[in-house]
């Protein structure tokens, strides 16, 4: 005991000065609420609350994390947040109910899902002009883009279809068959796989960005909880490729999986109805929204625990974080 | 005169201690009925218990994490009626007139006799606490520092109320009375097994017991501990009770009809 109390000390000393060092802001939207909460990463306590239009779900940082966008359901178009000044500056438009976009590598496009009209839009942002419309299956809602911006994954829920487009000629150039309602879709950084989760059958397959092949299947079963409460949604995959995370929906838990040989290895505990995830700029950090609770839990990615909830606006839907 | 008061205070606290070694059985059950509870009620309930977040807990606890402190409150609550069943046992068995012939003032002896009880106590509880461990819940380590002030004052509080209640017991045989009447309801009207606030979505009137309960307050006073934090509140009521209490115990001991039945039966 006498000796735990130095090394307790010492701990204790680390742990404040992490989080004093700590200079990230993090975004989330608030869906039911019509605004973003503005997060302090040092004190990890809501910092401001910005208003936006109505709707707010899918939001995404610009590559310099100066800019924040949101999409706005509702209102048929983008809000444009600045991160030093925590004000919308402006808007972009968008087709109609846009719900996840991504932005490019070079920071000149959004690729906009827009839920009720079956298409993606590719919105050039410098024009603030929709330059194309691509007819993918129904509901679409996922939307990634590989790092090196060669290709654009859509994911349409109704058709349950994972949809690859070109991104110089914006032509859709394949279509592949997934597994039911298909939320949210992710490329790792190497550019070699993509991460599709399906909500209704809970599940994460990770496709070949080349062959488009199913690679892997992987099944979440997390102790204690209900299998119809388990529906997979966002997908978070570290930077260097070993660890992914994916929100299990209403069960409320969030499974770390090792993305190399596709194995859970354990579920955290987070907020009920959790949807989307967001790292950390350092990647130290995991950042979850938990829609029903009305909260964000934080995952320490160093120690692997969940180490706080935080209570946000009504339904946060979306979270990003900026140095 | 002080080294007098230092050995006396040796000798009840090692003879304690030294019951407490020899009884192995006894060890072993105050650590098997807590783990019970966490291995399979816990674990049992926690899809209907889920909980949410509430001080002292940064985030979402599961429910077997949740009921750790008030489990550590029940090895308490056993040991102290252990203590005071100890307490019956050499009245009847005529022990404690050795005890009482020492010219040291008896409310010293009584404190003495409490503060063994919570030197037996804390071993448990460190027992238990590392199982708790090893079963995968882990509060912070610096929480497992802070929790042993909380345990021993929470400890001094029960005790008390173990004096307290073996000063009303008449005979050994009485005391599975003591189940009945303090033990379970002491435990089950508490926040040990259900938040405060899901017992006042339950029933106000049990909440409002919960919430009057001095053991909910010492378990209470042990959970924030262990999460690094002080519940002033808590702190409050268990010193306060642990006071009153053991004023009202010294109280019956000195001048109620025990003692001189003792030595009027020692006479005899």
């Amino acid at each position: 005991m006498i000796k735990a109390m130095p090394l307790a000390t010492l701990m204790a000393a680390v742990v404040l000065a992490a989080a004093d060092a700590r200079a990230e802001t993090i975004f989330v939207s608030n869906e039911q609420d019509n605004t973003v909460s503005v997060i302090d990463g040092g004190t990890l306590a809501v910092a401001a609350t910005i208003a936006v239009g109505r709707r707010p779900r899918g939001i995404e940082a610009s590559g310099d994390g100066k800019t924040i966008y949101v999409a706005l359901g509702d209102d048929d178009r983008i809000d444009v947040i600045d991160v030093a000044s925590r004000k919308v500056t402006g808007n972009l438009p968008s087709g109609p109910d846009p719900e996840r976009f991504t932005v490019s590598p070079d920071g000149a496009r959004l690729y906009i899902a827009n839920e009720d009209d079956n298409t993606v839009s590719v919105l050039d942002i410098a024009g603030r002009k929709i330059t194309a419309d691509i007819a993918v299956g129904i509901e679409p809602e996922g939307m990634a883009v590989s790092p090196d911006g060669a290709f654009v994954v859509c994911t349409s829920e109704t058709t349950s279809m994972a949809h690859f487009i070109d991104s110089k000629t914006l032509e859709l150039i394949d279509n592949v068959l997934v597994d039911t309602r298909p939320r949210v879709a992710q490329v790792t950084r190497d550019g070699k796989h993509v991460w599709i989760t399906s909500e209704l059958r809970g599940t994460a397959s990770v496709l070949d960005a080349r062959s488009h092949a199913i690679l892997a299947h992987i099944d979440f079963a997390p102790p204690g909880v209900p299998l119809e409460l388990v529906q997979a949604v966002g997908v978070a995959i570290a930077r260097d490729g070993e660890r992914a995370f994916v929100a299990l929906g209403p069960s409320a838990r969030v499974a770390e999986i090792d993305a190399r040989q596709f194995k859970v290895l354990r579920y955290h505990l987070v907020g009920q109805r959790v949807w989307n995830l967001a790292f950390s700029p350092d990647g130290k950090r995991l950042y979850t929204t938990n829609g029903s609770s009305n909260d964000i839990s934080v995952l320490d990615l160093e120690s692997d625990r969940v180490v706080k909830s935080l209570g946000v606006g009504r339904s946060p839907w979306g979270v990003v974080s900026v140095p | 005169m002080s080294a007098l008061w230092l050995r006396c205070f040796a000798g009840i606290v090692t003879r304690e201690f030294l019951r407490f070694l020899r009884q192995r059985s006894r060890f072993f059950a105050s650590l098997v009925r807590p783990v019970v509870w966490l291995v399979i009620f816990a674990t049992g309930f926690r899809a209907v218990l889920g909980l949410s977040r509430i001080p002292p807990y940064q985030t979402y606890v599961l429910y077997e994490e949740y009921i750790v402190p008030g489990l550590v409150g029940l090895i308490l609550l056993f040991n102290a009626m252990q203590t005071a069943l100890s307490m019956v046992f050499d009245r009847e068995m005529g022990s404690m007139k050795v005890l009482l012939v020492s010219p040291l003032p008896r409310w010293y002896l009584l404190t003495c006799r409490l503060l063994s009880g919570v030197v037996v106590g804390l071993p448990q509880v460190y027992a238990f606490l590392a199982f708790a461990w090893l079963w995968g819940i882990r509060p912070p380590i610096a929480g497992l520092l802070y929790v042993a002030p909380a345990v021993v004052l929470a400890g001094l509080m029960l005790g008390a109320i173990g004096l307290l209640v073996s000063s009303m017991v008449e005979q050994l045989e009485n005391f599975a009375g003591v189940m009945n009447f303090v033990i379970f309801p002491m435990f089950f009207a508490s926040t040990a097994l259900y938040p405060l606030w899901r017992l006042s979505d339950a029933d106000p009137v049990l909440a409002a017991v919960a919430w009057l309960n001095p053991f909910s307050h010492g378990v209470e006073l042990i959970r924030f501990a262990l999460y690094e934090q002080l519940d002033t509140l808590s702190l409050g009521v268990t010193a306060a009770t642990a006071i009153v209490v053991m004023a009202l115990a010294v109280w019956r001991y000195d001048s109620g009809r025990i003692l001189r039945r003792q030595l009027a039966g020692g006479a005899a």
